[in-house]
């Protein structure tokens, strides 16, 4: 889509986009360039000779187990916070749909989730959950049920997914309210009319009109379980026990940053890139899309 | 409504209810938490009823700060926080208006070029390149100071594309009726675009603002002196010493002064809070 009416003026447009443009190019373009580049080199221990080796990175990368161990963790991660932290959004927002002067209210208490960071809600989580004075962790005893995530790496990797579902509940449950409110009100009357319950409108009507906006939050919430969940991690559980919580981002982190391996960080880098580039394809080309709904 | 159905109504309400009080129960547990003093909370169970310490416990950490991790008063502390926030909130509507004015109102060489640089930037997040980025912010000699902290974060491609957006919304008439009138394109910009833009503007400024505040990963690689910590990575360092017994009252005496902003600007900015996540979305 263009303009009709424009303005002519040879250098203004230049200026007006150079302070963006520079930060781009700079502080985005520029390192993500180094980022392949170091992918595809080696460096000597003194950072004195670099040594072209082609895909040696990406070998030692996918031969390494401790890499694929973080994979699997990652995907599994990413699979439940989506499905746990979309259900229980759906649902609420579902409920919030059918009592009409009470959804507000509710509203106004599911949004605050939303402006606490990642690392702060990994904090809050940590501190439910803390096997000494952890509120949670009491009840669960007197349950029966021993929990300490320092030591237990499936408790600890389901405590990150619970902080990370309940950090990204609000934009969740937000979006299904916004699609539920936007259908039709005349077919459910229509569909009622037919003789048609709550349930049987839900999962033929609603639901299916629902798609779009359940499509486009399940690519949000997995570039948001890959990306967006550093701080809970790092702050809740630094990955571990062991590396039972290292998801990919944190990996990347952790071997570029704390470990200095520069080619293999880099070699990550290039995947997340990858993996990241995907998604965002699949979330604009689904977007564009929509529009002719 | 549709149909009447009581039992119906009253099992959302309940579900609705044990929802609020899931989401809500860390954020209480936490302002509980900080109305203490430290042997309470060092006894499991710990309770669920505020005490009696909360203007000792507030007081002492926003002007001493406490041992361990971090020394620094955290009203200090809370003024990074708010600089880098609004910096980088102010930063990426500024830069990305006069952007997007450009793309729109003018017709250049590269603009489509310039537009996709732009949109690129969506696709790579600071966690896929953080060593690289480290090292330009580092030639810069940006570490450890506020326009390190600020200006890497500020190019946006959403905020670009939202006000891009807008732009196109625009009926030509009004630049046809500005040009006549003899307004040139920075007039026309500042007297009629910048006023029309004030929702999206506001909307913005309440999603970025969050943004900013809640930056961790950033923040933790650039800063090495105590006097350029944020909130959010001073709370994370503090709940992670190793040594010495955790003082969880004063620890979540920060937590609610980490989250106390952002909350308080989305529950009084619910509006434009709502608009503006749906409209980055586009």
């Amino acid at each position: 889509m263009h303009k009709r009416v424009t303005f002519d003026d040879k250098l203004l447009p230049y200026m007006l986009l150079a302070p963006q443009l520079f930060i781009t190019v700079a502080f985005f373009l520029w390192p993500s360039g180094q980022a392949i580049w170091q992918s595809l080199v080696i460096e000597d221990a003194f950072g004195g000779n670099t040594r072209f080796v082609w895909f040696a990175n990406f070998e030692r990368l996918f031969s390494d187990s401790a890499y694929w161990a973080s994979a699997r963790i990652t995907i599994f991660f990413s699979l439940m916070v989506t499905l746990v932290g979309l259900s229980i959004a759906l649902l609420l927002a579902v409920m919030a749909d059918r009592t009409i002067r009470g959804a507000t209210a509710y509203k106004a208490f599911l949004v605050w989730p939303y402006a606490v960071a990642p690392a702060v809600a990994g904090v809050l989580w940590g501190f439910l959950f803390n096997p000494r004075v952890g509120i949670f962790a009491y009840w669960l005893e007197r349950f029966g049920i021993e929990w300490n995530h320092q030591l237990n790496g499936s408790q600890a990797l389901w405590l990150v997914i619970f902080a990370a579902c309940w950090n990204q509940i609000s934009y969740n449950f937000l979006f299904f309210l916004a699609g539920l409110q936007s259908i039709p009100k005349s077919l459910i009357e229509a569909a009622a009319i037919d003789g048609a319950g709550p349930g049987r409108r839900f999962w033929t009507i609603m639901f299916p009109l629902l798609s779009p906006t359940g499509f486009y939050l399940l690519v949000v919430n997995i570039i948001y379980a890959f990306f967006g969940t550093f701080g809970v991690v790092d702050a809740l559980t630094k990955g571990g026990p062991g590396a039972d919580t290292t998801i990919l981002v944190f990996k990347v982190y952790n071997d570029g940053f704390r470990g200095s391996d520069f080619g293999g960080s880099a070699a990550q880098s290039v995947v997340l890139m990858l993996v990241v580039m995907v998604l965002t394809i699949v979330q604009f080309r689904f977007i564009e899309r929509r529009v002719h709904y | 409504m549709i149909e009447n159905r009581p039992w119906l109504t009253v099992f959302a309400h309940v579900v609705l209810i044990f929802g609020v009080v899931l989401i809500a129960f860390p954020i209480w547990v936490t302002f509980v938490a900080s109305t203490h003093d430290a042997p309470t909370m060092l006894r499991s169970p710990i309770p669920l009823l505020p005490g009696s310490h909360l203007i000792e416990n507030y007081s002492l950490v926003l002007t001493e700060g406490f041992a361990q991790a971090a020394r620094t008063p955290l009203w200090k502390v809370l003024f990074n926080s708010l600089v880098m926030a609004l910096g980088v909130c102010i930063g990426k509507i500024a830069i990305s208006i006069i952007a997007a004015y450009a793309i729109v109102y003018f017709r250049f060489p590269f603009r489509m070029t310039a537009f996709w640089l732009i949109f690129m930037t969506l696709m790579l997040p600071v966690e896929v390149r953080i060593v690289p980025t480290y090292k330009v912010v580092a030639d810069f000699n940006m570490l450890n100071s506020y326009a390190g902290l600020i200006i890497p974060l500020i190019a946006s491609a959403t905020a670009t594309f939202l006000f891009r957006q807008f732009f196109l919304s625009v009926p030509d008439e009004l630049t046809e009726a500005a040009r006549v009138d003899g307004a040139g394109p920075l007039r026309f910009f500042r007297d009629i675009l910048l006023p029309m833009s004030r929702t999206s503007i506001a909307a913005l400024f309440v999603i970025q603002f969050i943004y900013g505040w809640n930056q961790y990963l950033w923040p933790l690689l650039i800063t090495t002196k105590e006097e350029f910590y944020t909130v959010v990575m001073t709370l994370s360092r503090q709940a992670n010493v190793v040594d010495g017994v955790p003082q969880w009252n004063l620890i979540m005496t920060v937590g609610m002064l980490a989250m106390l902003p952002p909350v308080l600007v989305v529950i009084f900015m619910q509006r434009q809070f709502v608009r503006g996540l749906v409209e980055t979305e586009k």
